[in-house]
């Protein structure tokens, strides 16, 4: 219905401008997540819990205040900068589901480095450790792209399979060399390192809140991301590899070299985020519930769905990572405050992804109904 | 004459309890308690054991309990704890011990709010953190002592998540509570790598029992799967965490059950003093915090349970010293 | 210790027997996701799908106590989430990569939102017992071997033939070629792209909800998250079996076999507790190297994941 108001104003007024084609760009989305809170009304009302104060709570939760806008800002570092790494990968025809992989193997890495290093100062260590985080996730990503270009060995079950390893070479690290001693004398074995240097915490950029340098290293690498596809040589040869491979080859693009580099930067990324949480964390210590995710939240999976909702734009991924951190927040604190089960909130979280995505038929068809010009993909 | 002195000195009391500190909070406002916990609240396991802990304690005491269960992810976590610290709940249960570095970096800023912590044993030496734990050894020796007891193969199988805390304490203690009984045993371990791969864990008790194990033991929630197996082959299952003979009445002999309510209480009544932690402590044979429930629809050897019966005898009057300091 | 020789046969066989019993739910869910995408389609939510079955396979069976009746809201559960999938996918056109995790998210927490209400303590239900075949059930090593399992083994490795068959010689698998392969040329030869594919889809998802029921009705209880990420698994199988039945059951045992040999070596002590994440990793690092020492030359399906315009 409001897709049809819209496309007949959108017809009558004969627009063309980018200022129209945001506008519906937002509201058809927004509408689509108007329409899976709905239903998770449903849900919530037979559960016994008051939808109004429940979303009221969620919203505020995540964009109400300085907080919880700060939270959200926190919660979108991972999303972000797997994001940013899936833009990359999937322009090289490369399909990236090693998210939670390599941000294990990123943060193993840049742990190592802080437990190796701790009275380096911060203003040294801080770059070394997520640089480290950077080549930990890169080995891992290129691990799986090296597979693919030499071996022909798809990078969606090496990644996959790589993850698994991760974890569990996760697990046995936290276990073994790098756990707490003081876990060791006390027998209880936790997975979890020593609290971490104090020099490497990253710093916090508003006073009282979470917010912490994470976002700025985020933000930063989205930026260079942009700049790396499209106004580097690198980043063309990386788009034109996976736009044409057979024409790339014949134009004396190495195919095998590029994958493996668009798998190792997107695990850079990857291993970036994982650096920024085990050192923006709460704790600041590395620590893992043996699950068989970790401490990732499973940011290396979400990050694929920000970079798809984005057009596998780093630009767009901001705004993208943004909502789905924002979205990530305001479930949990609708589960806090309606006291209904967390299957609930995933549950909803799931609905509003494909309610999002299916969307995207109904902006697209009212965007030619109004005979606006639709972007091009590979525009900036 | 009499009935007036009696009047006033049933005023003068009456006045005297309505004044003391426990019956200022008891009967005025609820006490609000939050738990957070990795699995999910019916996992019949770990989360379970402090929903029912706190569940038992509202019967006596008005409690308005919020909980956000599910939430394996430390940071998710922490974020929680520090929400309903905020929120001004006065007892926040973090009930995992991986949350313990998070805590440590919270706690702090809220010196008015109660933490407890658990399953550990460290304070952090913050007056407002408890912590709490189950000696799950004491409960895995007697368990272990049954079931070579028990065993006519000669072999017992345990199935275990990953080799870490509560998981690494209660199979300790049963694999030395076995070998008391019997040296000979042999008292296989398998720790599957994960907490939660049911139908690893159902094909762990199929190979143990292939091994020659005819009595089996685990800890973890995704031991359900290694009771299915147990029950196909009718082999006896000794639980934990929880009374687990709902899961398979034909197999389970008994199970090591967590009755958190005995130092919940501990940890209220300290709170109504004004103390809001700075404590340690844990759930034991001796405090009937850790109680062994017997399935009694099952045909137990007389023999058995007295060996059982024994072991914890010893262990209460501290002749039996199993794995836990 | 000293182990007789038929003592080794029994492990052995045993370990073979539980490698096949673990590489079922795989077999299963791999050969419906292997259908989708040989049309085109790529599903990612493989894992909610399963989940969901699973809850409904099991809330079935506790209250009517009849273990098919599980199989078969699986089953149906499967076909109508394969008819959403396949509507947002071919008629909207949405995004195949996120609405496959929204579907995943959605089934992750519905079904334990589900079991939380309905069911709350878990409560056993029996699985199938094992067939009993004449003969063959009784040989010596190998009757343990491969003739005792439960019904729903046979019926997973039985669908190998059954789809290769269709798949490779008749009409309809033919179509599915050919409109994974290149649905241009397939339309203008008279082919319904959109009804085909439909029909890929929800076949494909209806033996993912029969995967998750296996699972639930074959460990005889239901649980948050029941599946562990086996959906993620069973897809990345199906790159391993380059999209053919045959070569997705090879991956299914694979790594079914190497979980078993290793929970062998876990009980007989040869692998070390200190090492045993280590040992975790072996069904993944295997299945790599699997891959790379056969180094097939595949191609992947040519229009997997494009959603497919008429007209353009």
């Amino acid at each position: 219905m409001t897709a049809l108001l819209i496309s007949f104003f959108s017809y009558r007024f004969h627009v063309k401008t980018t200022k129209t084609k945001s506008f519906i760009g937002l509201i058809i989305p927004l509408c689509a997540v108007l329409l899976a809170l709905a239903i998770g009304a449903i849900m919530l009302l037979s559960l016994g819990a008051n939808p109004i104060s429940g979303y009221a709570t969620m919203f505020g939760a995540a964009f109400g205040s300085v907080e919880g806008f700060s939270e959200t800002a926190v919660k979108s570092i991972p999303l972000l900068l797997v994001g940013v790494g899936i833009c990359i990968a999937f322009r090289a025809n490369v399909i990236n589901i090693g998210g939670e992989g390599q941000m294990v193997m990123g943060a193993l890495l840049a742990t190592a480095i802080a437990l190796a290093f701790p009275d380096i100062p911060s203003l040294l260590l801080i770059p070394m450790v997520l640089l480290a985080g950077a080549v930990g996730g890169a080995f891992w990503g290129a691990i799986a792209g090296a597979l693919k270009a030499y071996f022909n060995v798809s990078e969606i079950l090496s990644t996959i399979m790589l993850n698994i390893v991760a974890v569990q070479f996760m697990n046995f690290l936290l276990r073994g060399p790098m756990i707490d001693p003081a876990e060791i004398a006390r027998g209880t074995g936790i997975p979890q390192t020593m609290r971490l240097t104090e020099n490497a915490d990253l710093p916090i950029l508003i006073e009282g809140m979470r917010m912490h340098l994470g976002v700025v290293v985020a933000l930063f690498v989205a930026v260079a991301a942009y700049i790396l596809l499209w106004r580097t040589a690198m980043g063309f040869r990386l788009r034109s590899v996976g736009y044409n491979p057979h024409a790339s080859r014949y134009a004396g693009i190495s195919v095998p070299k590029n994958v493996t580099s668009a798998l190792a930067f997107s695990g850079a990324m990857a291993g970036i985020a994982g650096a920024i949480l085990v050192f923006g964390s709460e704790s600041h210590r590395m620590v893992t519930d043996g699950g068989s995710t970790g401490f990732t939240g499973s940011a290396g999976f979400n990050g694929i769905v920000v970079a798809l909702l984005a057009g596998l734009h780093p630009l767009w991924s901001i705004p993208s990572a943004l909502l789905f951190g924002g979205m990530l927040v305001g479930a949990n604190a609708l589960q806090r405050a309606a006291q209904v089960p967390s299957a609930l909130i995933i549950a909803l979280n799931g609905l509003i992804v494909v309610f999002v995505v299916s969307s995207e038929y109904f902006k697209q068809r009212t965007l030619q109904a109004g005979r606006v010009e639709q972007e091009e993909d590979d525009d900036e | 004459m009499m009935k007036k002195f009696n009047l006033s000195l049933s005023a003068l009391l009456l006045a005297l309890f309505l004044l003391s500190p426990s019956a200022l909070l008891a009967s005025g406002k609820a006490l609000r308690v939050a738990i957070i916990a990795p699995s999910a609240q019916n996992d019949l396991a770990f989360t379970q054991s402090i929903v029912d802990g706190i569940n038992a304690i509202k019967k006596d005491r008005d409690i308005e309990l919020a909980i956000t269960d599910g939430t394996f992810v430390v940071e998710d976590a922490a974020a929680a704890i520090r929400d309903y610290a905020k929120k001004g709940y006065d007892l926040v249960i973090a009930h995992g011990s991986q949350y313990g570095g998070s805590l440590k970096e919270i706690a702090p800023d809220f010196p008015d709010t109660a933490f407890a912590w658990g399953t550990s044993a460290d304070t952090f030496g913050l007056p407002n953190v408890s912590s709490y734990e189950a000696a799950s050894d004491q409960g895995g020796y007697v368990m272990g002592v049954m079931a070579a007891a028990m065993s006519k193969k000669g072999g017992v199988g345990v199935i275990g998540p990953i080799e870490v805390g509560d998981a690494k304490l209660y199979v300790d203690g049963f694999v030395m509570g076995a070998k008391a009984q019997n040296p000979k045993i042999r008292a296989k371990v398998n720790y599957i790598g994960s907490f939660s791969d049911v139908a690893l864990a159902a094909e762990a008790a199929r190979a143990h029992m292939a091994a020659g194990a005819d009595v089996l033991t685990g800890t973890a929630q995704m031991v359900v799967g290694a009771i299915g197996a147990a029950r196909a082959k009718r082999v006896a299952w000794f639980g934990t965490q929880a009374n687990q003979t709902e899961l398979a009445p034909e197999i389970v002999v008994a199970s090591q059950v967590y009755k958190w309510e005995v130092i919940l209480k501990k940890i209220i009544a300290d709170m109504d003093n004004g103390v809001k932690g700075g404590k340690m402590y844990d759930i034991n044979l001796a405090n009937n915090g850790i109680v062994i429930e017997f399935n009694d629809a099952y045909k137990l050897d007389p023999a058995v349970k007295e060996a059982g019966m024994k072991a914890i005898a010893g262990i209460k009057d501290g002749s039996i010293v199993t794995s836990h300091k | 210790m000293m182990m007789s020789d038929s003592f080794a046969v029994m492990i052995i066989v045993a370990t073979i027997a539980s490698g096949i019993r673990l590489a079922t739910p795989f077999l299963l869910a791999s050969l419906g996701e292997a259908l989708g995408q040989r049309s085109g389609v790529l599903n990612l939510g493989v894992d909610g799908v399963m989940l969901l079955g699973a809850f409904g396979a099991y809330y079935t069976v506790l209250q009517s106590n009849n273990l098919y009746y599980g199989l078969l809201v699986g089953i149906a559960i499967g076909l109508l989430i394969g008819v959403f999938y396949a509507f947002i996918t071919l008629n909207l056109q949405a995004e195949q990569g996120v609405s496959g995790i929204g579907i995943y998210l959605f089934g992750l927490g519905m079904s334990d939102l589900l079991f939380q209400k309905f069911v709350g303590t878990p409560r056993p239900i029996l699985p199938f017992m094992p067939l009993d075949i004449p003969v063959l059930s009784g040989l010596p090593v190998v009757g343990e071997m491969l003739f005792q399992h439960s019904i729903i083994v046979y019926i997973a490795f039985g669908l190998v033939p059954v789809m290769s068959f269709v798949l490779y010689r008749t009409t309809y698998g033919l179509n599915i070629r050919a409109i994974g392969e290149n649905p241009e040329a397939a339309d203008s030869l008279g082919v319904s792209v959109m009804a085909t594919r439909y029909s890929a889809i929800i076949i494909g998802n209806g033996l993912a909800g029969l995967a998750g029921a296996a699972l639930a009705i074959e460990l005889g209880i239901f649980q948050q998250n029941l599946t562990n990420a086996m959906g993620f698994i069973a897809i990345a199988l199906v790159y391993f079996g380059a999209w053919s039945p045959k070569g997705v059951m090879i991956g299914s045992l694979v790594f079914g076999l190497v979980q078993a040999i290793v929970l062998q070596c876990k009980t007989f002590g040869v692998i070390p507790r200190s090492a045993s994440d280590l040992a975790a990793m072996a069904p993944a690092i295997i299945t790599i190297l699997a891959l790379v020492v056969v180094a097939k030359r595949f191609k992947q399906p040519s229009a997997l994941t494009k959603p497919y315009v008429r007209g353009g």
